[in-house]
């Protein structure tokens, strides 16, 4: 279900109060492909933008970049794959032609100085190819590094990683990009992402994607659940003292607030648990 | 080898705890027949262990009035422990009569949820556990301790780690070849798992130790990786994540097994458990329960008809 303009500006504006500094607003992508990210140059227009808060916003081409500076965007991103056939399926086209089109969006962002965030997909594993290579992995992170992107996002597509596959896929990637540069993007699909996301931070990886109330299904596996829950991420890193400047109890009213609007129920183990005696 | 290289233990025990701490959280009092059906499924995944049933009142606990019955009833697979719950000398004759060769004892590391669970103080259980203890060595039959509320209590909050290492010692001194640790409302994080682990390591052999996670919060798997790098290799886990948390309405509880061996399988650890065929089981249990599974293993797999 599309998710009416409004919502999404309330959801980003109480996102904004919690004390996250980034919070990803939407997508300038052609509304044929994404229907659900057709507004985003009211959204980006609508929101409050706190100072000190980064709202970066996906571009996949050149076309893209221009009408997000257009609408007011400080900071972009790109989305690279680990995995041939997911881009051949994804954009229709194979890895080395994706970073030629990014190269365009470098190379306005950085005459713009706008900065460029790189994710890399499948990184431990893809939908169509299954395995895939840390080395696969290194290789695509280090070009997106290299054009110009000052961090790169490591993302767990299908949530098929487990601690194992993920100390092996970033013991590689460390070797060409250095940890500080380094995020991680983890789904549950399988029930791993906290495991996974620990074994990152016991390897120096400081910058983790979460989605408040672990909204976003998984398009490859009908019913199963997608990105982690910023909740039981916070509530994880505040048991480890690791110190996030998130309030957890705002975050958790946002996800309150998400999941009425949308009629469903959270995907958040902490929401859903209400330890009241 | 990569388990080795990365100081893993090569081997986790599963303790599969579905059919007891898992049914008996479940609100649907559930019939003999898909009991006994359930724990003969696990019996074929390659689980070494499965907490068959309860002999404590069903005036108490009406879930497991039917011990005798599964007792008697289930396929005993050779290399498989089917231990039972016996929370006192009454319970402990009741189950050995009906062919039980191994018992479990349930401490607390809290005094309130001692109060309020078994309505005794810690040292009172304490002395009922040495009773069963003692009959127990006399006929050989192993005896495994719990210690609940080990990272939390859903009534006095935090639990301090000398408390949970003082409560596990008693229980290996009295005899139990082995102490799991319960993080009862799943409130623990990797972080108070490391501190409770530390303080609990100073008095019982590593060897000696499990952890039963709860996933209430989400923490479960975490919090099951921070204990084995630490070296832990006894893991409790319940078939579809079964039994909710009876202190949290509409909460989960106990961590599903499947997602813990997807885990270990990932890691490179062996556990003789077949993932699958937990998932089969998984899914008999929730058909009968009519009930969605709590693994996302279960969920992911079911739903792409992969693995």
């Amino acid at each position: 279900n599309v998710v009416p303009t409004p919502v999404k500006i309330n959801l980003i504006n109480m996102l904004s109060e919690t004390g996250l500094q980034v919070i990803e607003a939407t997508s300038f992508v052609s509304p044929k492909w994404v229907p659900q990210m057709a507004d985003h140059t009211e959204v980006m227009q609508g929101i409050n933008k706190l100072p000190g808060i980064s709202y970066p916003v996906l571009t996949p081409n050149l076309k893209g970049f221009q009408a997000a500076v257009a609408a007011g965007a400080r900071e972009v991103s790109i989305f690279g794959a680990a995995s041939e056939l997911f881009t051949k399926k994804n954009i229709n086209c194979s890895i080395e032609e994706s970073l030629e089109r990014f190269d365009e969006v470098m190379t306005a962002a950085r005459a713009a100085s706008i900065p460029v965030r790189g994710y890399v997909s499948c990184v431990l594993g893809c939908p169509y190819e299954g395995k895939i290579s840390a080395a696969k992995v290194a290789e695509v992170s280090k070009k997106m590094y290299s054009m110009g992107c000052y961090e790169i996002s490591l993302g767990d597509t299908i949530g098929i990683g487990t601690p194992g596959s993920m100390k092996e896929m970033l013991t590689a990637v460390m070797k060409e990009v250095p940890v500080g540069a380094l995020a991680v993007h983890c789904h549950d699909t399988y029930g791993q992402a906290l495991a996974n996301i620990l074994v990152a931070l016991q390897m120096g990886v400081s910058v983790v994607d979460a989605s408040v109330a672990g909204l976003g299904g998984c398009p490859y596996a009908q019913g199963a659940s997608g990105n982690v829950a910023t909740e039981d991420l916070v509530y994880m890193l505040n048991g480890l003292g690791i110190h996030t400047g998130v309030d957890l109890q705002k975050l958790m009213d946002t996800g309150t607030f998400i999941c009425n609007a949308l009629n469903r129920r959270t995907n958040s183990k902490v929401s859903q648990a209400s330890c009241r005696l | 080898q990569q388990s080795q290289a990365s100081g893993l233990p090569e081997y986790i025990k599963i303790v599969e705890v579905g059919p007891r701490d898992g049914l008996q959280n479940e609100k649907v009092i559930v019939p003999t027949g898909i009991k006994i059906e359930l724990i003969n499924r696990l019996s074929k995944t390659g689980l070494p262990a499965i907490e068959v049933t309860s002999f404590v009142s069903s005036k108490w606990v009406p879930q497991m009035a039917d011990h005798n019955e599964v007792m008697r009833g289930i396929e005993r697979h050779p290399g498989v422990q089917y231990p039972v719950l016996t929370p006192n000398l009454h319970g402990f004759h009741s189950a050995i009569a009906a062919g039980a060769t191994e018992v479990s004892v349930f401490g607390a590391a809290s005094e309130s949820f001692s109060k309020m669970n078994i309505n005794c103080s810690i040292e009172e259980s304490i002395e009922k556990f040495e009773e069963v203890a003692k009959s127990a060595r006399n006929m050989n039959i192993p005896v495994r301790g719990y210690v609940s509320c080990a990272l939390g209590c859903p009534y006095e909050g935090n639990v301090v780690p000398a408390k949970v290492a003082e409560v596990s010692k008693r229980l290996y001194s009295m005899g139990c070849y082995e102490i799991s640790l319960g993080d009862t409302i799943g409130v623990g994080t990797p972080g108070s798992m490391k501190r409770m682990l530390e303080a609990v390591m100073k008095e019982i052999p590593l060897s000696a130790l499990a952890v039963h996670c709860h996933d209430t919060y989400g923490q479960a798997l975490a919090n099951i990786l921070t204990a084995i790098q630490m070296g832990v290799a006894v893991v409790d886990s319940s078939v579809a994540g079964l039994g909710g948390c009876p202190y949290a309405k509409g909460a989960t509880g106990n961590v599903a097994t499947e997602d813990v061996i997807y885990m270990l399988n990932g890691l490179g650890i062996n556990t003789g458990v077949n993932l699958y065929a937990v998932m089969e089981a998984g899914n008999f249990i929730c058909t009968a329960l009519n009930k969605k599974t709590n693994s996302k293993v279960a969920q992911a797999s079911f739903n792409t008809g992969t693995i």
